[in-house]
């Protein structure tokens, strides 16, 4: 009799588990062939934001892989700035985000907008993952040391090291005027990124 | 409880064994087989419909295109590969077009996987994709066909009788207009 109810338990968990075994939709291109290291689900934020929409841009300086060194205020007054940070290299969503921002420039040209792409990966990594991308037209940083030292002051570092998937969008005075903290699982639409800019003519 | 649970345990095996394999396949369509049940919008710009030789408007099925053969392409404005292939894809569609003989009898269509409208139009602007291009925004159509890499060539021949099948498909490696249509002409016996 128990055991009866137990293999019944078994085969719902069973059928259940064909049911919602989630399956990762990202990172299909056939670029990356098996070199994308599957990481399955994961919470879909695990950080607290430490800024917020109105708040002055903290300022930072990392090394990018051209092997120059870039600061947000360099863009001061001159350009707006989006900052795309992503979880790492060699991950699912992560691995199709830029090459789809870099098909957009045009995007970012119209709104008078800079793309800085952030990891915490170190440099050598950023290099041999960005280089499956094709030539990207947008600097790639490396926020590896102090480890993701400017996404723990953006409050978008997670507790297992990596960041999230976060947008920031900064204006020329250097205010922050959008924030997306996305889920990490997930990829964010391009026109929400496109609708954020837009604002900033207002 | 034990009337409960078989009842669980049935309701969980037919769910399983019914529902899933509509939502999700388990591999790429293959050649020899039927497409998976897609349903895409009818195209609403006047060209695009024209192309595709249909009327009106609301949902049509890829077998319902005027045509002996369609070339479907799974791409993502976010794939490399699909970025680097596209100029390529645009010179096939122009070699049809361009010969009289398989004009009306050859067509492409593009499915963006995970891709919203918007960011099929950024792809469509950027390579000025000259044939219609569908948004597949939550994945749906991707899950149907087994969560395929892109780009994904399905090669699908249309029957007189309205019914079809695959006769080729390629995973990525696109190997130029030319070899791609003569390769096209051969598994379609077109040629």
């Amino acid at each position: 009799m128990e055991k009866k109810r137990l293999t019944h338990i078994i085969l719902i968990i069973g059928s259940l588990s064909v049911f919602l075994s989630v399956s990762m939709a990202f990172a299909i291109s056939d670029v990356y062939k098996g070199n994308i290291y599957q990481v399955g689900t994961l919470k879909p934020i695990d950080s607290k934001l430490k800024v917020k929409v109105g708040d002055p841009a903290p300022p930072f300086t990392l090394p990018a892989i051209s092997g120059e060194k870039i600061s947000l205020g360099q863009y001061r007054g001159k350009k707006n700035v989006v900052l795309s940070f992503v979880p790492a290299a060699w991950t699912p969503v992560c691995s199709d985000q830029w090459p789809g921002y870099n098909i957009a420039k045009d995007i970012f040209n119209q709104y008078d907008a800079v793309l800085l792409g952030i990891t915490v990966d170190n440099i050598p990594t950023l290099f041999a993952w960005t280089n499956q991308m094709g030539q990207l037209w947008f600097p790639v940083l490396s926020d590896f040391w102090p480890h993701g030292a400017v996404a723990k002051r953006y409050g978008v570092l997670r507790s297992g090291g990596v960041s999230e998937r976060a947008l920031f969008v900064i204006d020329k005075k250097g205010t922050i005027r959008y924030i997306d903290v996305h889920d990490i699982n997930k990829r964010p639409p391009l026109e929400d990124l496109a609708a954020a800019l837009e604002k900033l003519k207002k | 409880m034990k009337k409960l649970s078989t009842v669980l345990a049935m309701i969980a095996f037919l769910f399983s064994t019914t529902v899933f394999p509509v939502l999700a396949a388990n591999q790429p369509p293959q050649k020899g087989e039927g497409l998976p049940a897609i349903n895409l919008p009818v195209p609403k710009n006047p060209d695009e419909k024209n192309y595709l030789g249909l009327s009106g408007s609301g949902t049509l099925k890829i077998s319902q295109i005027k045509a002996k053969v369609v070339i479907v392409e799974i791409f993502s404005m976010y794939c490399p590969y699909c970025q680097k292939d596209a100029p390529g894809v645009n010179e096939l569609y122009r070699l049809i077009e361009n010969n009289p003989d398989i004009k009306n009898k050859i067509k492409i269509i593009g499915i963006g996987a995970g891709n919203s409208s918007y960011e099929v139009e950024v792809f469509r602007k950027t390579y000025n994709v000259p044939f219609p291009l569908f948004p597949d925004k939550d994945f749906t159509i991707h899950k149907a066909c087994g969560e395929v890499r892109t780009p994904y060539f399905m090669v699908v021949k249309i029957n007189e009788d309205g019914t079809h099948q695959i006769v080729h498909t390629q995973l990525g490696e696109y190997p130029g207009a030319e070899s791609f249509l003569e390769l096209v002409l051969k598994a379609s016996g077109l040629k």
